[in-house]
């Protein structure tokens, strides 16, 4: 399947197809109140897979992602991440947050810790890392996200660009094996896109499983192996990307992109 | 950044602004503005003083703190420290001030942990809970604090009488004379297991601090309780039993009319007690509530998906944030709830304010009475300004 998505400028493709998958939802049903936001959505996504999921506001696909690390609580179907799954039970959400990571579209920095500090108080009071190990760590995942020399400083005296590049180095410290992406660019200016993406790419290279909503169509032909379109809480299409964006088979897709190539 | 240390116009410094002595200059008028209130001020002062002293001199009053020493001939229904009526005015106003003291204290502390607890449950998904405290805070905030503390005192006042005091436990008794409770009878082995007690806590908060900080270092969690039981516990009981462990205890009797013996809370300190603490607690309720809801949702969120419990959300994440939005309006309520306790005279408990009355009745040093009242309330407003600030400032948020 991946040898067909290669492009010249897509990056090789890292799926496992021999490990177990990385997440499975089956047929998962949410409702807020008396409104069906998540409608039988089945998904599998292998390890090491990269997906970008897109479609119009209100889709359910932020709710979706939620989902997987129960942020928001499924009512009906599975979800199974990295073979444990999300039940009742408080160790299966605790094993199961302690693998995923994930990286929010206002940043959720804490603004009363310092950068260093923000990276390492999960894996001080999670990981019952050693503070020095920790902060080793930290400076290495800061180091690849290019800002090494703001550990000291407060999320505050940072540009939106840098807080979102901290907020994934600190999900990384974490060490997760799946990274979850709740629209990470869209509250930023269109400067700071580019290096947040960029970060995303080499995580990328890196072979992480990855789960991205997104509207960067750029982003998602250079990257995802699949792109999942959903509308009205369904999974209407999916596929890979240079097949889902020149031929989409259905008329809400043609309808979302040409909504969002007119916005470009 | 560092190519503007190297920026030649980073080497100018800001020209020197000339004072232009022009009523155009915004800076004179400033100054002329500034001098014409200061004067003014000093002028009211001075007029004032003229004024009294004039006044006390027609009316042949002598000033001075000379009546302090002289025996001050009233009754005080309850006190911390040895009092009799032959005692000096002196000892007469510090027992005021202890008995301020006494219903601030306690209120503050009663009034904190009441209050948190309404402002949380306001907060809770439990329809009931959060509508009991939201009718409470209503209810609380909109009612004149005199008429709840004469309310309660109202309350207590319509009790049985001693002969028919209700009785819910073995030698507590609820009457109208206030709430008898039997007690230790008070050995020094009690004075030192306390003392011990006081020593075992800040043994095991110094415990927990540097408990805290190693795991800091190498990220093992470490058990915090035990060592915490045996100096709390541990250590108060070994000093009582080193003390020949005294068990006797005073039981409230019923001898006449009255009761004898046992530890009494009398009416009045009981309703302006209650009545203190719920009203303040209606007011700290909703700065908590405002505190919590303060810290965006997000910050709950992001802690939880990195796996952090919410006990660790709440210490490390949320308290932090709330708390430097919850510090400064209740220093406020501290503050009002101190104040508040003036009021104590309409129900007849002894504080400073109606002890300092009844002195300057008694000898006519009205200025020295009013004096030492705004001294003591501004002394204990200060230090729990002090003490708030400070503790404000430790915990205060760093942004750009």
């Amino acid at each position: 399947m991946s040898a067909a998505l290669d492009t010249e400028t897509h990056i090789a493709s890292s799926i496992r197809a021999d490990a177990p998958p990385a997440i499975l939802l089956d047929k998962v049903n949410k409702w807020y109140g008396s409104m069906h936001v998540l409608r039988d959505i089945s998904l599998q996504v292998a390890t090491g897979e990269r997906v970008v999921v897109c479609g119009p506001s209100g889709s359910g696909k932020s709710t979706m992602i939620r989902c997987i690390n129960r942020l928001e609580q499924h009512q009906e179907g599975r979800i199974v991440v990295d073979g444990t799954e999300l039940t009742d039970d408080v160790r299966a959400l605790d094993a199961i947050r302690r693998e995923v990571g994930m990286v929010f579209q206002s940043f959720n920095l804490f603004p009363h810790l310092t950068i260093l500090e923000n990276c390492t108080l999960a894996p001080i009071w999670v990981r019952h890392m050693p503070k020095k190990e920790a902060e080793e760590l930290a400076m290495h995942y800061l180091t690849r996200v290019k800002i090494p020399d703001q550990a000291r400083k407060y999320p505050g005296q940072l540009s939106g660009g840098q807080q979102q590049r901290v907020a994934i180095a600190r999900a990384l410290c974490m060490k997760p094996k799946i990274m979850l992406f709740d629209e990470p660019t869209s509250a930023l200016d269109p400067e700071m896109i580019k290096e947040v993406l960029d970060t995303m790419v080499g995580l990328a290279e890196d072979g992480m499983t990855m789960i991205c909503v997104t509207h960067e169509m750029g982003f998602a032909r250079q990257v995802a192996d699949r792109v999942v379109f959903m509308d009205r809480g369904e999974v209407v299409e999916q596929g890979a990307p240079e097949q889902l964006f020149s031929n989409p088979s259905t008329e809400r897709l043609q309808t979302f992109l040409s909504q969002i190539l007119r916005g470009h | 950044m560092s190519q503007t240390a190297t920026d030649p116009r980073h080497l100018r410094t800001p020209p020197k602004r000339q004072l232009r002595l022009s009523w155009a200059d915004e800076r004179v008028r400033a100054i002329v503005w500034q001098v014409l209130i200061v004067g003014a001020v000093i002028g009211v002062i001075w007029w004032l003083v003229r004024n009294t002293q004039h006044n006390l001199e027609v009316r042949r009053i002598a000033t001075g703190f000379g009546f302090l020493q002289r025996e001050a001939g009233l009754p005080i229904g309850e006190a911390l420290i040895e009092y009799t009526p032959a005692s000096t005015y002196l000892r007469a106003l510090t027992v005021g001030v202890l008995n301020t003291l006494k219903v601030a204290v306690i209120g503050i502390v009663l009034a904190t942990i009441f209050g948190t607890l309404i402002g949380i449950a306001r907060l809770s998904r439990n329809w009931l809970l959060s509508k009991i405290a939201a009718v409470y805070v209503e209810l609380i905030r909109d009612v004149p604090l005199l008429l709840q503390l004469l309310f309660w005192y109202t309350i207590l006042q319509s009790l049985p009488g001693p002969r028919q005091a209700l009785n819910p436990a073995a030698g507590v008794f609820l009457s109208n004379r206030g709430l008898k409770l039997p007690f230790l009878d008070w050995q020094p082995a009690h004075s030192w297991a306390l003392l011990a007690f006081v020593v075992g806590c800040v043994a095991t908060w110094l415990f927990a601090k540097a408990m805290r900080r190693r795991q800091m270092q190498d990220g093992q969690p470490r058990r915090i309780w035990p060592a915490a039981l045996g100096f709390m516990l541990g250590l108060p009981l070994v000093v009582w039993l080193a003390g020949g462990a005294p068990t006797a205890i005073d039981w409230p009797e019923l001898r006449g009319f009255n009761f004898r013996g046992g530890m009494t809370v009398t009416p009045e300190y009981f309703a302006l007690l209650i009545g203190l603490t719920t009203y303040t607690a209606g007011f700290i309720a909703e700065i908590v509530r405002a505190g919590i809801l303060a810290v965006p949702h997000g910050q709950w969120e992001a802690a939880q998906a990195l796996g952090l419990r919410s006990g660790t959300v709440l210490r490390q994440i949320v308290l932090p944030q709330a708390l430097r939005v919850i510090v400064p309006p209740m220093t406020s309520q501290y503050l009002n709830l101190t104040k508040n306790s003036s009021l104590a005279v309409a129900i007849g408990y002894q504080d400073i304010v109606s002890i300092a009355n009844t002195t300057l009745n008694q000898t006519g040093q009205a200025i020295e009475g009013i004096a030492i009242i705004m001294l003591v309330y501004l002394s204990i407003s200060l230090s729990i300004s002090f003490f708030m600030n400070w503790y404000n400032s430790r915990i205060a948020l760093v942004e750009r």
